[in-house]
């Protein structure tokens, strides 16, 4: 903790928002309270997660350390700051950043914190927020002040609530848009912060805004309410109106869903009371206790959107007047953004790397003479030299016109055609003017098993080495391939947006020859344009090791024999799973005695040790749960290829018999004779392994086991294409949990 | 009296290019497995893909230990995080020897090939905390002393160069050039 956090509250006191300075004192009281245990370890868990105060991983005082579980004995004993959470553990803070909008002197803020208070880095997140790792909760308090006393807040950064507002980081100089949408989402941003009807939610709520429906910026389609800008003619004034394509109910998470339609026009201030009454809804309606069921994706599917656009329509209509749901649009639209310099035209190319430099990372405004520039940051991160070099150039060129992406990179707004030599060589003094914006170098990765508490797999190790291998141009040099998007989750809850890209990968563990190695499942074919128009499908798990391999050889593949202008998603989609997975299927066994794939990318640690017994790779242990598993595997693909096929209800009635057939693999461990009856085997596999918890996920609890239950429950009603993909998402993920409780029973299972 | 609490000592290394880093990460997981030093030493840290960033770092409670690429200098890294109640003296000399014993258990490391090497003259000291020290003349006129007292007993009064970085948005931070080489585990000895 540092020396300075109480002098800090008197240095600032009278320099922060009223409301801001009056939360974080409520919240500073909390930790006392939480200290003297007059609070529940719970409420407080809420309480800081609702700050964005987060837990990382190791924080409950145990480590795999490559040899043992070794104890980490914080000095602050037995105190905790939520459930197994110990007190003094390296956490993270997550800082919101509405539509990714940054200022000079907050970015200055955001170097010092990161210096003072983190290990010298920023992290640029999926959603346009920033998150420092390793922070103590003692110093968060303090931070919380010092980004205050610079407008920016943490507050319903994590938790229940309404997170951060992303929109397009080119709203408002964008030549492909309806026009800006940045007033409305920082509007939108402001209304609903701490609303009261926003803080009774079951699970979080992400509202996103576009500027166009063709290009990704925005991602729309995956997230609770999507705004995108349309115009229309009003037939009797003939005037213009703005207004938006309003969706709900998207979402990624384990099963990732696509947003609804929910109405092709609303007016422009319709838009903050429309999703007040959806939070009503939301709040109202929405699963509490079933965490796995509680985003609004599944409220909306299980009304259907008609119903839920009339209880919306319904409680819109009884909703007090707000005079904010248009004041706050005038005080935006107010806050216009204009250049700082005078435009000027392109300038000569005196080297190479300026040249393409200039190729990917600057794209036209539509403000004549004028470019965004973009920054690429190798998996996120900053450092605080690089920030306040960057708060230099935001002041010298532009007027602090600076934005966050959802690619982890950061954006210059505003900047003179003619200033872009110069500006290149301050970037490039601090090394920021890394080439390759958007493209296959510039990948985007969660924080994976580095910090995050879920991680199964090294998202950002394998990133690290991904990004190695592309700049050594290890990977096909076609300039199709060097534009494709590698997104990269550690585990299946996807905050990498792995659905969302070329090629995605998602953390699984596997069992080989009874031991634990980390694995990828591939996804193929998804698509970031379009407001993230297709998610793409999971074709095989592959040791992580092998992962450079399958990039390799799926790109040759494409580049040998792709046809005329056929997009990376259109080859996958032409192949289908059946000859993808027949292509990667020698890459999905660890080579035999290569001890390397026993642990992850950047991280020696043997992989899963409590699993690994002596750690011998020889030899293949196959019980039958392994065969169980296997033939569960192909039934599920199976299904996939009925689907792609164009037969929904075959394929759904063999995802729901490939998990049956997971839990059979399950119970046969225990009960060899165990029947084929469905019945049978549900009821077994419940009393085994459901009731007992050890099918649980340690952070999804029995979710995936109600994949199985539901679906029984449901068979004999017909399948649509749209539920009959979900369930086999779902197939996949009871699977991807079946391989880890075998794993988990390791030596438990015996025949 | 001004007081110095959390400071960050960077010892710069004789090789600034050549070393791969990649090295360190499992010789980092050993002291965590077998808890080299008094502090609760937690995780590693990778930080190599970040240009002239903080290298590869071992988080602990008390502080962090790392080989640091900032500003393009190589260098060993002790940073303390957590307060230490006794002399600003106490405190420099405890961050000090943090960072000598730290850089020669490098040094004698076999996995890093003997590369990673003290330059045998650089010293990097910054006061990690710019409410208690902001870096403004006034405080550098104050705490100079004090860094001398530190200087004079590692290299020897008159025997080295001391020069600050003024920038006032960076920490205060002072190098110590010493005129002549000494080893790690001579300093380590002097602290
Ligand atoms: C049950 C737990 C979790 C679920 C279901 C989940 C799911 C998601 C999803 C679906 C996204 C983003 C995609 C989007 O909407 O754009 C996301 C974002 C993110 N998640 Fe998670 N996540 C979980 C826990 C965590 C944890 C424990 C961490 C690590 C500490 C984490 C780190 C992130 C990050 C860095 C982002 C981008 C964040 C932002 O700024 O909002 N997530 N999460
Ligand atoms: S995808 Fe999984 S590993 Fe990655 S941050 Fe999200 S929860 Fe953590």
């Amino acid at each position: 903790m540092k020396a300075s956090n109480t002098l800090w509250k008197e240095q600032l006191t009278g320099k922060m928002p009223e409301h801001l300075a009056r939360e974080i004192d409520s919240f500073e009281t909390d930790i006392a309270l939480r200290k003297q245990g007059k609070i529940d370890e719970r409420v407080f868990a809420e309480t800081r997660l609702r700050r964005g105060a987060y837990g990382q991983r190791y924080d409950n005082g145990q480590r795999n350390d490559g040899q043992k579980i070794q104890q980490l004995k914080y000095p602050s004993g037995d105190l905790t700051k939520g459930p197994n959470t110990m007190w003094d553990a390296p956490g993270m803070q997550r800082i919101k950043i509405p539509a990714g909008g940054v200022n000079a002197a907050q970015l200055e803020t955001l170097a010092e914190l990161a210096e003072e208070y983190s290990d010298g880095i920023a992290h640029i997140t999926t959603r346009q927020d920033v998150q420092l790792h390793y922070i103590q909760i003692d110093d968060t308090p303090t931070i919380m002040r010092r980004l205050a006393a610079v407008n920016i807040t943490s507050r319903e950064a994590c938790g229940n609530s309404v997170r951060n507002i992303t929109a397009c980081p080119y709203a408002g100089v964008c030549r492909d848009e309806t026009f800006d949408v940045s007033p409305y989402a920082l509007a939108m941003a402001k209304f609903l912060m701490g609303h009261p009807d926003t803080q009774n939610f079951g699970r979080k709520f992400k509202p996103a805004f576009s500027g166009c429906a063709q290009n990704a910026c925005g991602l729309t389609s995956l997230h609770d309410v999507g705004f995108i800008a349309a115009k229309r003619t009003n037939e009797q004034t003939g005037a213009e109106e703005l207004g938006f394509q309003m969706y709900v109910g998207g979402g990624l998470g384990a099963v990732p869903y696509y947003a609804k339609l929910f109405d092709s026009f609303v007016p422009v201030e319709e838009a903050m009371p429309l999703t007040q009454a959806v939070g009503r809804v939301f709040a109202r309606l929405g699963e509490k206790k079933n965490r796995s069921r509680a985003r609004l994706k599944f409220l909306v599917q299980d009304l259907g959107i008609e119903k839920f656009k009339q209880l919306v329509l319904e409680e819109r209509k009884v909703l007090p007047y707000d005079e904010r749901w248009t004041s706050l649009i005038k005080d935006a639209v107010k806050a216009q953004e204009t250049p700082l310099r005078l435009s000027g035209i392109w300038p000569a190319a005196d080297s190479e790397d300026f040249k393409q430099w200039l190729k990917s990372n600057t794209r036209p405004q539509k403000q004549a003479g004028y470019v965004t520039v973009t920054v690429t940051l190798p998996l996120g991160d900053i450092t605080a030299n690089q920030l306040r070099a960057l708060a230099d150039i935001a002041r010298q060129y532009t007027r602090e016109t600076v934005r966050t992406t959802v690619e982890q990179n950061i954006v210059i707004r505003w900047v003179s055609l003619a200033d872009l030599p110069a500006l290149y060589a301050a970037l490039k003094a601090v090394q920021l003017n890394a080439p390759g914006a958007g493209a296959l170098v510039d990948i985007v990765t969660c924080p994976g098993t580095d910090t995050c508490k879920l991680g199964i797999s090294s998202s950002r190790g394998l990133a690290g080495e991904l990004r190695d291998r592309v700049l050594a141009e290890k990977f096909s040099q076609d300039e199709a391939v060097q534009k494709l998007h590698i997104k990269i989750s550690g585990c299946f809850n996807s905050c990498g947006q792995h659905h969302i890209s070329d090629l995605g990968f998602y953390g699984v563990s596997r069992k080989v020859g009874g031991f634990a190695v980390p694995h990828f499942q591939v996804v193929l074919g998804g698509e970031w344009e379009n407001n993230a128009g297709t998610y793409g499908v999971p074709v095989a798990a592959v040791p992580s090791k092998n992962i450079p391999q399958v990039i390799t050889r799926l790109t040759e593949k494409y580049v040998a024999e792709r046809q005329t202008d056929e997009t990376f998603k259109d080859f996958v989609k032409r192949l289908g799973k059946v000859q993808l997975k027949a292509m990667l299927e020698d890459l999905t066994k660890p080579p035999a005695n290569d001890r390397s794939f026993f642990s992850d990318w950047g991280d020696p640690r043997t992989y899963g040790l409590g699993d690994m017994g002596t750690g011998e790779c020889a030899g293949e242990v196959i019980t039958p749960v392994d065969f169980g598993l296997a033939a569960a595997e192909r039934e599920l693909f199976d299904a996939q290829v009925s689907f792609e096929k164009g037969d929904p209800t075959l394929a759904g009635n063999q995802a729901y018999h490939s998990m049956l057939l997971g839990a059979q693999a399950l119970v046969k461990s225990e009960k060899l004779g165990v029947s084929d009856d469905p019945a049978e085997i549900i009821a077994e596999f419940r009393a085994r392994f459901y009731d007992t918890q050890r099918f649980w996920d340690p952070f999804a609890g029995g979710k995936f086991a109600n994949y199985l239950f539901d679906a029984h429950t449901n068979l004999g009603k017909p399948f649509t294409e749209e539920s009959s993909r979900l369930l086999m998402d779902e197939a996949q993920l009871f699977i991807d949990a079946a391989h880890s409780c075998s794993t988990k029973l390791g030596s438990l299972v015996t025949v | 009296m001004i007081e110095l609490q959390h400071i960050s000592v960077k010892l710069l290394l004789k090789e600034q290019e050549g070393i791969d880093l990649a090295a360190l990460v499992p010789v980092f997981h050993g002291w965590i497995q077998n808890q080299v030093f008094d502090e609760l030493l937690i995780d590693v840290a990778d930080y190599r893909h970040v240009p002239d960033g903080p290298g590869v770092m071992v988080i602990g409670n008390e502080a962090d230990y790392s080989v640091d690429n900032t500003d393009g200098r190589l260098g060993v890294r002790y940073h303390r995080k957590s307060v230490l109640n006794s002399s600003n003296q106490d405190r420099l000399r405890q961050a000090v020897k943090s960072a000598f014993t730290a850089c020669l258990r490098l040094e004698e490391d076999p996995a890093l090939t003997s590369k990673l090497r003290f330059n045998g003259r650089d010293i990097e000291i910054v006061i990690n905390d710019r409410l208690l020290v902001p870096n403004n003349s006034e405080t550098r006129q104050a705490i100079e002393p004090e860094i001398r007292v530190l200087g004079d007993r590692l290299f020897g009064a008159g025997n080295y160069e001391l020069s600050w970085d003024t920038e006032p948005r960076r920490m205060s931070g002072a190098k110590l050039k010493a005129s002549k080489v000494l080893s790690a585990g001579e300093l380590l000895k002097k602290v």
